[in-house]
């Protein structure tokens, strides 16, 4: 323990390439020229971060972009009131199916092109087929029921028709065993971040038929949720964190700094896998299985594309999401509650000393820019976006209600 | 007042720490307990054994899944929660400090299910005691064997009786304030570097 630091901060992680930015605070110096002292646990599962939080035992931790709202709204066991001041990036998921399901597909018309509407149709007539032969239901996995994987790979089917309630079947997985549960035929596909999408493809048991960033492009996945509590008491402490992140995750968005990114979560104590596994979410170039490749735009943005910018339009649209299927109820309570959980004036506060470039507004219409566009911001050149939902679907968190009613197979 | 004997599961992949966990429910009284290790067809196992209580271990990382199945009602016929007692926080911070979580069949009483809970806890600190003594353990017979090598390098270099070695390491260690096992490591890590290269 450093004796000279002025803050001592402990923060939990799951072992996931997205906590990059949080790692890489810690391990290469950027928290400690902020004067603190960051200490790092490795956490098995997402129960395990929310009852630490709860209990004192973190005072932040790398979360489901989704968590901190399902906390808040209570839909957790012994969950704490979380808020979110700055987001770890943007995409990174892909959805990965067996072998046997992509012969399916194939066999129907998709194509190794990562394009969600095709890959949609296919599955869809896929799964009708196997329907009508009466075959048993496909079954998915995601890492978590409030996660951005569940709601994006739920967006997708809905939107190409399949109701995800009844047409398959959705179970959890923690992601470190997800390509075993598809080799070993308990799963048909999966939605979750790298590299367990590679490491189906690499086993040749896999292959990826979309990504996130084709679903909606530059959209929300992990965040650093902090036990509101302590946030309230130490807020200079969390500015100095914040302002830690911020350099940590410029400094990982530099394909400059890509290899040594790599060894960084390489080591035993973060992935524990080798950095060669790591290099497709840093590159966008994917492997899709049986030879196909594919370099994906805006893959995993760590930093650009205001990547840490905590959106309030983002937990927005995760509470759409969440009233949609039956999470929770649609009332102007929890819509406050949703509201208030990300906090972008903690983000600027903290970095506005650095003079970088930030954001205006809290919310932003989503889906509205269909190309990269210069946006008004203090500071210089922030630029964001294109951040189209595949189907051409608008979300304006001004027009909430007419968002939520207007989905297709909404549990309202 | 007469009372079911409450099912009890265990789900943990240490099947020493697991034995010890049902041993003491056991011997507190408690006849229907199951012990699983590997939670592959859980929902299958959990709908025939319907517990009443559910106790795991927090290294467990299939406690996602487990807690998204508990909330489904199709997997489990009755709604399980997990062990939340608010006004009770002292005990749930033993519980995670302990590293043992318990889940139990909604409206079950709180005090029903108290003395399961503590009996876990203290079982799990236990058995963490014991991993850390047997660590202990294992750590001195390897700076024994370490001791007995630079004993040896002593011996042969400078003509030393064993005897005479083993005091030569004392005296060293007790001079500089340092563990002997940690002066013997020392000289046998100097002893290679400076020895013929196909010691190596």
């Amino acid at each position: 323990m450093s004796m000279t630091a002025e803050h001592q901060i402990t923060a939990g992680f799951m072992p996931l390439f997205d906590s990059a930015v949080l790692v890489a605070a810690g391990e290469l110096g950027f928290a400690a020229q902020e004067g603190i002292d960051l200490k790092l646990h490795r956490e098995t599962s997402w129960a395990n971060i929310r009852d630490r939080i709860a209990i004192g035992h973190f005072h932040l931790a790398h979360m489901l972009g989704p968590m901190p709202l399902a906390c808040n709204l209570g839909l957790t066991p012994l969950a704490s009131e979380t808020i979110v001041p700055f987001s770890l990036g943007l995409g990174g998921n892909c959805v990965t199916i067996s072998n046997a399901v992509w012969a399916g597909m194939a066999a129907h018309g998709a194509e190794a092109d990562l394009d969600p509407a095709r890959a949609g149709a296919a599955l869809g007539a896929l799964i009708r087929e196997r329907a009508a032969a009466g075959g048993d239901p496909l079954r998915f996995a995601v890492v978590h029921p409030h996660s951005g994987h569940n709601y994006e790979l739920r967006y997708w089917l809905a939107a190409c028709g399949i109701d995800p309630r009844q047409e398959i079947e959705i179970v959890i997985v923690p992601p470190p065993f997800m390509a075993d549960a598809l080799a070993a035929g308990r799963i048909d596909g999966y939605c979750v971040g790298e590299p367990w999408n590679s490491a189906a493809v690499a086993a040749g048991t896999g292959h990826i038929v979309t990504v996130k960033a084709r679903i909606w492009r530059n959209s929300p996945e992990k965040v650093i949720g902090v036990r509101k509590a302590w946030a309230d008491e130490n807020p200079e402490a969390l500015a100095a964190l914040l302002r830690a992140l911020h350099h940590s995750a410029r400094w990982c968005q530099d394909p400059a700094n890509h290899g040594e990114l790599a060894g960084v979560m390489a080591q035993a104590g973060f992935l524990g896998l080798p950095p060669t596994v790591q290099m497709p979410i840093l590159t966008g170039h994917l492997q899709l299985g049986g030879g196909a490749e594919r370099t994906i735009d805006d893959f995993f943005l760590p930093f650009d594309k205001a990547a840490n910018f905590p959106w309030k339009s983002h937990a927005l649209w995760f509470y759409t999401q969440m009233v949609r299927w039956g999470h929770v109820a649609h009332t102007p309570e929890n819509l406050a509650i949703a509201r208030d959980c990300y906090r972008p004036d903690l983000y600027r506060s903290a970095l506005k000393p650095l003079g970088v470039a930030l954001p205006g507004a809290n919310s932003k219409v989503e889906g509205a820019l269909q190309i990269a566009t210069a946006v008004g911001a203090t500071g210089a050149g922030l630029v964001l976006g294109p951040d189209g939902f595949f189907d051409g679907q608008i979300f304006d968190p001004d027009e909430i209600d007419a968002y939520i009613t207007g989905q297709k197979f909404a549990e309202i | 007042m007469v009372r079911t004997a409450l099912a009890v599961l265990v789900i943990d992949e240490n099947r020493i720490r697991a034995a010890i966990i049902e041993a003491g429910l056991r011997e507190a009284g408690h006849e229907r307990v199951t012990v699983i290790h590997d939670v592959t067809g859980i929902a299958r196992r959990i709908a025939e054994i319907e517990p009443d209580v559910i106790v795991i271990d927090l290294e467990n990382p299939n406690r996602d899944m487990l807690e998204n199945m508990f909330q489904l009602s199709r997997a489990v016929k009755r709604p399980i929660a997990m062990f939340v007692d608010r006004s009770d926080q002292a005990s749930i911070e033993a519980a995670v400090d302990a590293g043992v979580s318990a889940y139990v069949v909604d409206g079950l009483r709180q005090e029903r299910v108290k003395p399961i809970l503590d009996m876990a806890v203290s079982r799990f600190n236990a058995f963490s005691r014991m991993a850390r003594e047997l660590e202990e353990v294992r750590g001195e017979l390897e700076s024994r064997k370490v001791i007995d090598r630079a004993k040896g390098i002593l011996m042969k270099s400078r003509g030393l009786s064993e005897e005479a070695a083993y005091t030569l390491l004392r005296k060293t260690a007790m001079n500089q304030n340092r563990k002997i096992g940690d002066i013997a490591q020392s000289l046998v890590t100097a002893a290679g570097l400076l020895g013929p290269a196909e010691d190596e």
